[in-house]
């Protein structure tokens, strides 16, 4: 069982040809379906969707209303390490770029998480880069032990592991996993990953299963937009989705929509995805999976971010910093990539309210800890 | 005489349960419990920051509101026991709704989970209502656990589709010897009064009146729609009948 082969199924999939051959009737026709078909998800993120946005918003908003109601999960990012083996060509903490690296001590894993929740966060999501060797599944369960003290829900964003790793953090009080495939298109995969462990397209597209056999509570994915022709990456991340809800149902999923932003190097996204381009992709990815959760980072602007809260979304980041001890080093180092939307965390608390929506800090809490 | 609802060890006026989650904004719930004249609440416990001295749900629930702790996020029997526990350490009481969901896609409810949730915090001293498909041998086993009511759903959480267990609710009212609440899909006032009609003791609802253009408005709407279903099924409504009954073609001979 693996979500491979529906990958290589779709590697020379052209979704020009394909989808250009949708036409407003069929988009209407899937407008007016109660559930959908992969082939109606393909439709909604077809180029004659375009011309329903309001009609796919207005769905969207209804669905996610009723199913998430009027509440944004609110988290702030927190980065841990930047050292990095591998020479993915759209990051800035890539293994070739000339930045200053960093790691928390975990004195000062401590200060910082005791900064950030002054804030009133509880859910945080703990990233480092892909070195093992240095931030380690070791070092991250102590930094996991310390940070537990301060919030209810942790989630890593980190570099993929083994089941029995995922259990072991699993233990210490970490609740959920982001892992992005980047690109679902294995050859362009390798084309971005020339060395280092994550030129492994198989393992890393496999890290949720092992994750989810590991019994995590959350999963979030995506791809990095802009990697590659949207449409294919946005379909096959809907597919992707739908794959991990069928097999492992007791998981809580969601799916982030990253667009590349400057960073450190000098790549250049091949594939533009504009604003229409991201709101339809949100739209399709509600209509097709109502139940996921639908997760806006700071990539974004808050503009943006402001308007799509309607559309769909259920859990952003607020106040967030890209750079290890970004809360409390002052540390003008490079972060891994540029934010947009650097509003405090108040600020976005209070905008989300008068949005008619509830920000809310804690949705969850450890559940095999001392009784308080 | 008045017409009490008895659960657990309380008698209250109202037979209309609401929840807390998805309101824009937790301000507005003492509306919706002065509208809805609800006398039980459920929370989440996952949802509760006992820690915060701004955004705790419980400062906006008077203390007349019965406080029904909800397990949500619980996939298994244990860790809805675990939950349980939390919540009546925190001080919130000795009542618990069970919601054991191992499945984030449709959101149903794992009867045989709940079943051993129900067994191991009846023992505790907990008053358990469980949240449950409507299936007769789950009540049954939810009965001899020592549950306190049985919450089957009428559709899929959430759902706003109203009564489509219509036959299976009707069921356990039939045979559970226990206060049945319709928990769930019930989308419109005129759901919650055709469960009452036939016969239920009480609704919960959330999504409908939090998901409501004006939910303040909406929790009055249901509870009068509770009420007259309460009514109706107490003056006992008339046979129904498919045909005439003026002549009999084929028995007149006998008469």
């Amino acid at each position: 069982m693996s979500f491979f082969q529906t990958c290589l199924k779709y590697d020379d999939f052209q979704s020009d040809t394909v989808l250009g051959r949708f036409g407003k009737k069929n988009v209407e026709q899937v407008l007016n379906r109660e559930t959908l078909k992969t082939d109606d998800f393909l439709v909604l993120l077809s180029p004659a969707a375009e011309y329903y946005m309001e009609e796919m918003a207005q769905k969207a908003h209804r669905l996610t209303v009723q199913q998430f109601g009027k509440v944004i999960q609110l988290y702030t990012p927190m980065y841990l390490s930047n050292f990095c083996t591998n020479h993915c060509l759209y990051c800035g903490f890539s293994n070739k770029n000339n930045i200053a690296r960093k790691q928390l001590s975990l004195e000062e894993v401590e200060k910082e998480a005791a900064a950030i929740a002054q804030t009133g966060l509880k859910h945080i999501l703990i990233l480092t880069g892909g070195a093992r060797k240095i931030a380690t599944p070791e070092y991250i369960k102590n930094c996991v032990n310390i940070i537990s003290k301060y919030f209810k829900s942790i989630c890593i964003e980190i570099y993929a592991l083994e089941a029995e790793e995922y259990a072991e953090l699993i233990e210490a009080g970490v609740d959920g996993i982001t892992i992005y495939q980047e690109t679902y298109n294995t050859k362009r995969y390798k084309e971005l990953h020339p060395k280092g462990p994550k030129q492994d397209f198989l393992y890393r597209l496999d890290t949720p299963d092992r994750a989810c056999k590991a019994d995590i509570r959350s999963v979030n994915i995506g791809a990095l937009l802009g990697l590659d022709d949207w449409r294919r990456e946005a379909f096959l991340t809907g597919l992707h989705a739908r794959y991990i809800q069928h097999y492992f149902p007791q998981v809580e999923l969601s799916i982030s929509l990253p667009r590349i932003k400057p960073h450190e190097g000098n790549f250049q996204p091949s594939h533009v995805v504009t604003d229409k381009n991201f709101v339809q992709i949100m739209l399709a990815f509600r209509l097709f999976l109502p139940r996921a959760g639908i997760t806006i980072s700071t990539r974004e602007s808050a503009i943006l971010r402001d308007n799509v809260i309607r559309l769909g979304v259920t859990k952003m980041s607020a106040g967030s910093s890209t750079k290890v001890g970004g809360w409390t080093s002052g540390n003008k180092d490079t972060g891994q990539f540029d934010i947009s939307d650097h509003r405090t965390v108040k600020e976005i608390k209070e905008q989300i309210a008068r949005l008619g929506y509830q920000p809310v800090f804690k949705d969850w809490q450890p559940i095999f800890e001392e009784a308080m | 005489m008045d017409d009490l609802f008895e659960l657990g060890e309380k008698k209250m006026k109202s037979r209309l349960i609401i929840g807390t989650g998805k309101y824009s904004s937790d301000a507005l719930i003492p509306n919706i419990i002065s509208e809805s004249g609800s006398q039980v609440i459920t929370v989440a416990l996952r949802r509760i920051d006992f820690d915060s001295k701004t955004d705790n749900i419980l400062d906006h629930i008077p203390e007349h509101v019965q406080l029904l702790p909800n397990t949500s996020g619980a996939r298994n029997a244990s860790e809805a026991i675990r939950i349980a526990k939390l919540a009546q350490a925190a001080g919130c009481g000795n009542w618990i709704k069970i919601e054991v969901i191992s499945d984030n896609k449709y959101l149903l409810p794992d009867g045989f989970e709940t079943i051993e949730a129900t067994k191991a915090l009846v023992k505790d001293g907990f008053i358990v209502l469980p949240y449950i498909s409507p299936d007769l041998m789950v009540a049954k086993r939810l009965e001899d656990a020592g549950a306190a009511a049985v919450m089957p759903l009428g559709a899929p959480i959430g759902s706003n589709r109203g009564l489509r267990t219509r036959e299976l609710v009707r069921i356990l009212i039939d045979e559970i010897d226990l206060p049945i609440i319709v928990d769930a899909g019930l989308g419109k006032p005129s759901h919650a009064c055709e469960a009452m009609e036939m016969g239920a003791d009480a609704c919960l609802v959330n999504t409908a009146i939090a998901g409501a253009d004006n939910p303040g408005t909406m929790a009055r709407a249901f509870a009068k729609a509770v009420q007259a279903g309460r009514e109706a099924f107490l003056a006992g409504p008339g046979a129904t009948s498919e045909f005439a009954s003026a002549s009999s073609p084929l028995t007149g001979f006998l008469e």
